[in-house]
């Protein structure tokens, strides 16, 4: 068959990544764009073939957003946030501890234990880490770490090594664990962290998440797929399924400014060097 | 929050207060979710909650009258009057979905007396009055109850396989024939008891009937399978039953049947009121129906129909002693029955619009197990 025009790569973080591209590519080809994708089990990989220019889209996490925008000029070009999801904007983080522990401010974890999510979460284990690091508290000499590493190579996609340390700080077998705000209320929902249970010691400034990133070109190509995410309506019964699913209510246009945390997570924790080489000691996507 | 910002448009701000510690934190994540923003605490509203229901339409009216001629499939299993959101799955299996072809004016009706008649099999017959027959005459109980049981299985399982295609939207008319599996439950279950009463075990299962009940399994039209089953097949059974309550030697047997037949009269019921209603719809069915007829004759000409183990247990049951006379007076009984089966089916045809001689001619044709 002759290629398609237009290449996107998604991780296989959940099955249901397979029902929400196939969704998404009929909804593209019935306007006319030329598209499929890809998937990857891992997003080391995805950013390889992007910058390499083998897949002309990547549905990145922002640690993988990172990455890219570091072996890019390596490969002699750059890489931009093409589109959002409207719930990639603004997220935060927090760490928290039981309700009736004596913990009531990060100085207050010295010497105890701090439960994260995967080694490659940015949301349940690099920003929280480096939040607490800039308040003078490192992992391994301040406090000891217990990380979840479930799903290593997701990107913290999947949420089980977030879940499993909110499991271990209900047991009392952490004085505090770190999590996305969403999964903060989520655990509270459905009894993992019983409502009333817990106090929030700690929250990040805002940051951004996922983006689907692009080589910067002049490519009609890259325009037209963006042009028709942002078109996605929610309005639309035959595309609200699929943003249900992918958990937005609408994309919006990309931008970079949201960032700077975990860039300086990454730089902190050495998880990437300044050229996008993995650096992380432990890491095996 | 869902309901403060139900009716509000997109852009409106709400002021939220509370006591919660993580209200703040817990807000932006919801908000976020939702569509909205959050600033702080005041949540300003976003377009996803009234776009999921731009295009929504109400799945006609909840009464009896409103139901719509052609449901669309991705109304699905919606309760009817409800308000339906796009884009939900086609409800494939769902193929019967043309009111004109399934409705009954009565079934609401039917369906309530039905749910009003559901008798305990436990409680409703008193198993444990006692009798005696002659072990012919009870052998031949055991096997009338034999075949009935298998028929009432077939009576069971075909409105059972309609109610999975039928459109949910017409939901008196799955109602009724969901309680009508129901009802022919009930009805395996005391012609069971009742053969086994007396600790003997069961009769026999004659091939010819069961390949007479295996073509109303096979009949994929609703209307066909309607008349064929029900009008023509339980209205054999309304006499049949008749008599078996008449001509019971024994307290239980004339309860059970005085109880199956109760029920059956609403199958009949059901069956006629729909063939009215659909043959007001479309006359040329009729002729249809006269060809279902003539093709299931057809399919059984080869085969036994009521097995001869069945139709003298009939004659002995009837006779209701061992000997010569008896048995004559049981065997002119049976004749009897088979006439007024005869009458009850043209009855039935001729009130189905068919000529006179048209419906002697059809009723003629049905099968000779009854069923």
């Amino acid at each position: 068959m002759a290629a398609p025009s237009f290449v996107m790569g998604a991780v296989a973080y959940d099955p249901k990544v397979v029902t929400i591209w196939d969704g998404f590519r009929t909804w593209l080809r019935d306007q006319g764009f030329d598209f499929d994708f890809v998937l990857y089990s891992n997003y080391e990989r995805q950013v390889e073939e992007l910058v390499a220019g083998r897949i002309q889209a990547a549905w990145n996490s922002p640690l993988a957003w990172v990455r890219a925008a570091r072996l890019a000029p390596r490969a002699g070009t750059r890489v931009e946030a093409l589109t959002m999801r409207d719930t990639d904007l603004d997220l935060t983080s927090v760490v928290v501890v039981r309700a009736d522990s004596p913990v009531t401010e990060p100085a207050g974890l010295r010497g105890r234990v701090v439960a994260t999510g995967a080694v490659d979460s940015p949301q349940a284990t690099l920003i929280p880490l480096a939040h607490l690091a800039a308040q003078g508290l490192r992992a391994g000499t301040d406090f000891t770490l217990r990380r979840f590493d479930v799903g290593v190579g997701l990107h913290g996609d999947h949420i089980g090594g977030e879940r499993d340390a909110a499991v271990a700080l209900a047991r009392d077998e952490v004085d505090a664990a770190c999590m996305i705000d969403a999964n903060h209320l989520l655990f509270a929902r459905d009894g993992t962290l019983a409502p009333g249970s817990t106090r929030i010691i700690a929250q990040t400034a805002p940051y951004d998440h996922c983006n689907m990133t692009v080589v910067a070109s002049p490519s009609v190509l890259v325009a037209r797929f963006g042009e028709l995410l942002l078109a996605m309506d929610y309005a639309d019964p035959a595309v609200r399924p699929l943003l249900d699913l992918e958990g937005l209510t609408r994309w919006c246009p990309g931008r970079a400014s949201g960032y700077g945390a975990l860039t300086a997570a990454v730089d902190q924790l050495g998880f990437y060097d300044g050229a996008g080489v993995i650096t992380a000691a432990d890491y095996r996507p | 929050m869902a309901r403060a910002l139900a009716d509000l448009s997109p852009g409106a701000r709400v002021e939220v207060v509370g006591g919660d510690a993580h209200l703040g934190v817990h807000l932006r994540a919801w908000a976020r979710a939702q569509g909205h923003t959050a600033e702080a605490t005041t949540v300003v509203k976003g377009r996803a909650g009234d776009d999921r229901w731009r295009g929504a339409v109400r799945a006609g009216r909840p009464g009896p009258d409103g139901a719509v001629e052609h449901p669309p499939a991705d109304w699905g299993l919606a309760g009817r009057g409800a308000l339906i959101e796009a884009g939900g799955p086609a409800l494939v299996r769902a193929d019967l979905d043309d009111r004109a072809e399934l409705w009954c004016d009565a079934a609401p009706q039917l369906y309530a007396q039905a749910a009003a008649s559901q008798w305990d099999p436990a409680t409703a017959v008193a198993w444990d009055e006692p009798f005696a027959l002659p072990g012919e005459v009870e052998g031949a109980v055991v096997q009338v109850m034999t075949y009935l049981i298998e028929n009432e299985q077939a009576a069971l399982v075909v409105p059972a396989g309609f109610v999975a295609r039928i459109h949910p939207h017409f939901r008196e008319v799955v109602q009724l024939l969901a309680v009508q599996a129901a009802d022919e439950a009930r009805h395996v279950e005391v012609f069971t008891r009742r053969a086994l009463l007396c600790g003997g075990q069961l009769g026999t299962s004659g091939a010819g009937g069961r390949a007479s009940l295996q073509t109303l399994l096979d009949t994929h039209d609703f209307s066909e399978a309607t008349l064929l089953l029900s009008v023509l097949g339980e209205g054999t059974f309304l006499n049949l039953l008749a008599f078996l309550e008449r001509h019971a030697p024994d307290p239980v047997t004339r309860r059970v049947s005085r109880l199956a037949l109760q029920d059956e009269s609403r199958h009949v019921a059901f069956g006629m009121g729909h063939l009215q209603h659909h043959l007001a719809a479309d006359p040329d069915l009729r002729g249809r129906l006269g060809a279902a007829i003539e093709r299931r004759h057809d399919a059984l000409a080869g085969t036994a129909g009521l097995s001869e183990v069945t139709f003298d247990a009939l004659v002995v049951l009837a006779a209701g002693r061992w000997s010569p006379a008896a048995i004559a007076e049981g065997w002119d009984r049976v004749q009897q029955l088979q006439v007024e089966m005869d009458e009850g089916r043209r009855r039935r045809l001729v009130r189905l619009g068919f000529a006179p001689a048209e419906a002697a001619r059809l009723a003629a044709l049905h099968t000779t197990n009854f069923m």
